[in-house]
């Protein structure tokens, strides 16, 4: 009999992991167009829910009215949450995303 | 319609208009009282999902935030039936607050029937309306388009009778 040498196996180093990187994109609110609320409303509750300048206020608007959407806020996910969760109480029709 | 009058936005209601205005604002009383049915339209229009995409992230935050939401929206309309005369016509004056809690409940109402009714982007509603008529004058179809567009006019009466915003 004839010994056979066992292969040299070399043990195989698992693959690193390699880290996803930090998401670091912003979240955004997003306010969706609707067929019922009327454009001086949605106006003036960007006036009233984040300060905005009357004339800010309208471009945002007439953003969200012609193309469907507008980003509305950026920053930390919780602070698009509360105010996605503002906009609810107004009745605008707001998500929250990545940027 | 509403009017400035001081620092105050005044109307005068007829009969016919305190008796809807009392209807629409106790029907969305109603609709957020009774039991919220997800499924139906009119509420996932008012409470709409935070991540549509993400339906288990949605429900998450709609547990922490629902109930607040809900009786925010009860007192808006609330301010509604406060302000208005117990039966017949009268005067209605709202202060800034009061104002906005009008604002805010008349839109509700608006989103509800706007939803019921199916009203698009595209939809004239003089046309919708003309077409109702046509068919029966006496539907609830008739009712419903005159309150809504009833309510339209009166939120845009109420949003020019406010103060400037500073």
């Amino acid at each position: 009999m004839v010994g056979m040498a066992l292969p040299q196996v070399a043990p195989v180093e698992s693959p690193e992991i390699e880290e996803a990187p930090a998401d670091d994109r912003p979240w955004v609110t997003i306010v969706w167009d609707d067929p019922v609320n009327l454009m001086s409303y949605v106006t003036w509750v960007f006036q009233k829910i984040f300060g905005f300048s009357k004339e800010k206020a309208e471009a945002l608007m007439l953003d969200v009215h012609n193309k469907g959407r507008a980003v509305v806020s950026s920053g930390a996910r919780e602070r698009m949450e509360m105010d996605a969760n503002q906009l609810h109480g107004y009745g605008l029709w707001a998500t929250v995303d990545r940027d | 319609m509403f009017r400035r009058n001081g620092s105050q936005c005044v109307a005068t209601f007829a009969v016919d208009e305190v008796r809807v205005l009392r209807k629409v604002a106790g029907e969305v009383v109603g609709l957020l009282t009774d039991g919220m049915d997800h499924t139906d339209p009119v509420v996932s229009r008012l409470f709409p999902d935070i991540y549509p995409e993400k339906p288990d992230d949605s429900a998450e935050f709609r547990l922490y935030t629902e109930g607040d939401l809900k009786t925010g929206k009860i007192d808006q309309a609330g301010a509604i039936l406060a302000a208005l005369p117990d039966e017949g016509e009268g005067e209605v004056r709202l202060d800034g607050e009061a104002a906005e809690a009008w604002l805010r409940a008349i839109n509700d109402a608006r989103l509800a029937m706007g939803t019921r009714l199916d009203i698009q982007a595209d939809t004239d509603l003089g046309e919708e309306l003309d077409e109702a008529v046509l068919r029966d004058p006496g539907s609830s179809r008739v009712f419903q388009l005159s309150v809504y567009a009833y309510l339209g006019y009166l939120q845009e009466s109420l949003l020019n009778a406010l103060p400037e915003i500073e």
